[in-house]
């Protein structure tokens, strides 16, 4: 079953006209904002396919901007975000790409400050329902079908199992996990699919183990 | 967990409860949340549902100058009382249009089930408002009801318009709401099972092709017409008419026949209406070019 809850048909509340091209783009940009962790200082955003040859008209540009200042897909604030991210000094820069992606909807987004940089990549696939496809030059494989979470982490020992530990002492089952790293020690991320929305309880039990650097949900 | 029409309708008379009970219950039970939580967020939901149509019906304009103020038009008709159709279904059309245009200009709107779609179950619900008089809590069952047949129809077939065509979109919630009239009216669970399907029957084949790639042209007048749609089926099926195609065969052939449509006539401007030497015209002069 794709869809899980009442919610996912009788909702999300958003700001119009998409729920692909617009509540889908600001959920993109929100979880970029959210790996973050704070508010970046530029932001290079490109779009493909049909978000290159609609964005203008469907506001997906605004509504990614709006998702970067942090807002829900339902916040008045999205129609005007990129007056307020001009104001708060955030460059933009909006580029349409003819490169053709495997999903129509997708949106490579770029952000950073002075403290650190970082880039992922989402699809929009219908009522509001978005996949984080790459990050950081990872590419995640996540069916968007269950609730995920993003842990980015050192590459130690020990960092896996403290996570999974946490996940079962909540009765969180595990359907489907990935471990990436780029070299060695250095900086990795798991990916893991689980069967039932996550608590944000669960979420601030996991962001102070030792070595995980950033927790985040990426579907409900 | 209900999968399809046939196991929701048994499941609500097995229990002799309604339809909506039926997916409050599976919420709780999918969500772990409490039964007031879920009930107060489906409220949050109906009151922006609300404010929608209200606003819509106040006037609006979308950026693009396609669409906008064709609800009051259809309001200010009905006060004139020479209508031709009764008044509850043109009542349902206005507020089918406003909430759409509410879309179209930005505005805050619930996506049921999806953006573009999102006028026809608050059209219905808030014309039924003023004919039956419901309360807040049965006006909150509605949307439960409609959501319970979006389900099955999201987890079975698609409820989008890339994916699926027009018929997955407007037909979708047109069925959704045509099976929540007839609970909100006092019609049995299978009555509403056999109003989505005459309902969804009749939105069958029906392509996505927005003019210039906006959820505008022809989604507005599209939700209109899924209202009105939704509303006679509802009549129909509260007159004892059954379909003689089951309600999941139905959207199994809403799946197939989405399956088989063309990408020109998916939401990609390529085809139909939106192929038009107008709908050319229009688009070259909203983005200074053509899309072809």
């Amino acid at each position: 079953m794709k869809y899980k809850s009442v919610f996912d048909i009788i909702g999300p509340v958003m700001i119009g006209p998409s729920s692909s091209h617009t509540a889908g783009a600001a959920r993109i940009g929100r979880v970029a904002r959210s790996l973050f962790g704070r508010e970046p200082k530029w932001a290079n955003i490109s779009f493909y396919g049909s978000f290159a040859s609609t964005y203008k008209g469907h506001g997906t540009d605004i509504a990614i901007v709006g998702g970067l200042l942090d807002y829900d897909t339902f916040d008045e604030r999205i129609k005007t975000s990129l007056d307020i991210a001009e104001s708060a000094g955030i460059k933009i820069s909006i580029r349409e790409e003819e490169a053709v992606t495997d999903h129509p909807n997708t949106a490579r987004i770029h952000i950073g400050d002075e403290k650190g940089e970082l880039e992922l990549v989402g699809i929009s696939i219908g009522g509001g329902k978005i996949e984080i496809i790459e990050l950081n030059g990872f590419l995640l494989k996540l069916s968007g079908n269950h609730p995920a979470l993003l842990v980015v982490h050192n590459d130690k020992y020990g960092a896996i199992a403290a996570v999974a530990n946490v996940l079962a002492k909540y009765a969180i089952n595990i359907g489907h996990m990935e471990v990436a790293r780029k070299e060695v020690g250095q900086q990795a991320l798991m990916t893991i699919e689980v069967d039932q929305n996550i608590d944000q309880k669960v979420i601030d039990e996991l962001s102070i183990l030792p070595n995980i650097l950033k927790v985040t949900r990426i579907v409900d | 967990m209900f999968r399809n029409v046939k196991e929701l309708i048994e499941l609500a008379e097995q229990k002799n409860v309604k339809i909506s009970e039926i997916m409050i219950n599976q919420e709780v039970e999918v969500t772990g949340k409490s039964r007031e939580v879920i009930l107060e967020q489906m409220e949050f939901n109906l009151t922006v549902m609300e404010q929608a149509v209200e606003k819509g019906l106040a006037g609006v304009k979308s950026n693009s100058g396609l669409t906008g103020g064709d609800a009051v038009l259809m309001h200010n008709y009905i006060q004139k009382g020479n209508f031709l159709s009764g008044e509850t279904l043109l009542d349902a059309v206005s507020k089918a249009v406003a909430t759409n245009e509410v879309n179209a200009a930005m505005g805050t709107i619930c996506a049921t089930p999806t953006a573009g779609s999102a006028g026809v179950v608050p059209g219905t619900l808030f014309a039924l408002k003023e004919k039956l008089k419901p309360t807040r809590m049965q006006m909150i069952e509605y949307l439960f009801t409609a959501g319970a047949f979006g389900f099955v129809v999201a987890n079975n077939a698609s409820i989008s318009g890339a994916a699926g065509g027009c018929q997955a979109e407007v037909g979708s919630a047109a069925g959704m709401a045509a099976a929540a009239i007839v609970e909100m009216a006092g019609g049995t669970p299978r009555q509403s099972a056999e109003a989505m399907a005459i309902t969804l029957k009749n939105m069958l084949g029906l392509v996505c092709d927005p003019v210039a790639g906006l959820v505008e042209v022809p989604c507005v007048k599209r939700n209109a017409m899924g209202a009105a749609n939704a509303m006679v089926a509802a009549d129909m099926a509260l007159a004892g008419i059954t379909s003689r195609i089951p309600c999941d065969e139905v959207i199994d052939a809403m799946y197939k026949i989405g399956q088989t449509m063309p990408t020109a006539l998916k939401e990609t401007a390529q085809g139909g209406l939106a192929a038009t030497p107008t709908a050319r015209e229009l688009e070259a002069k909203i983005f200074g070019m053509s899309l072809k």
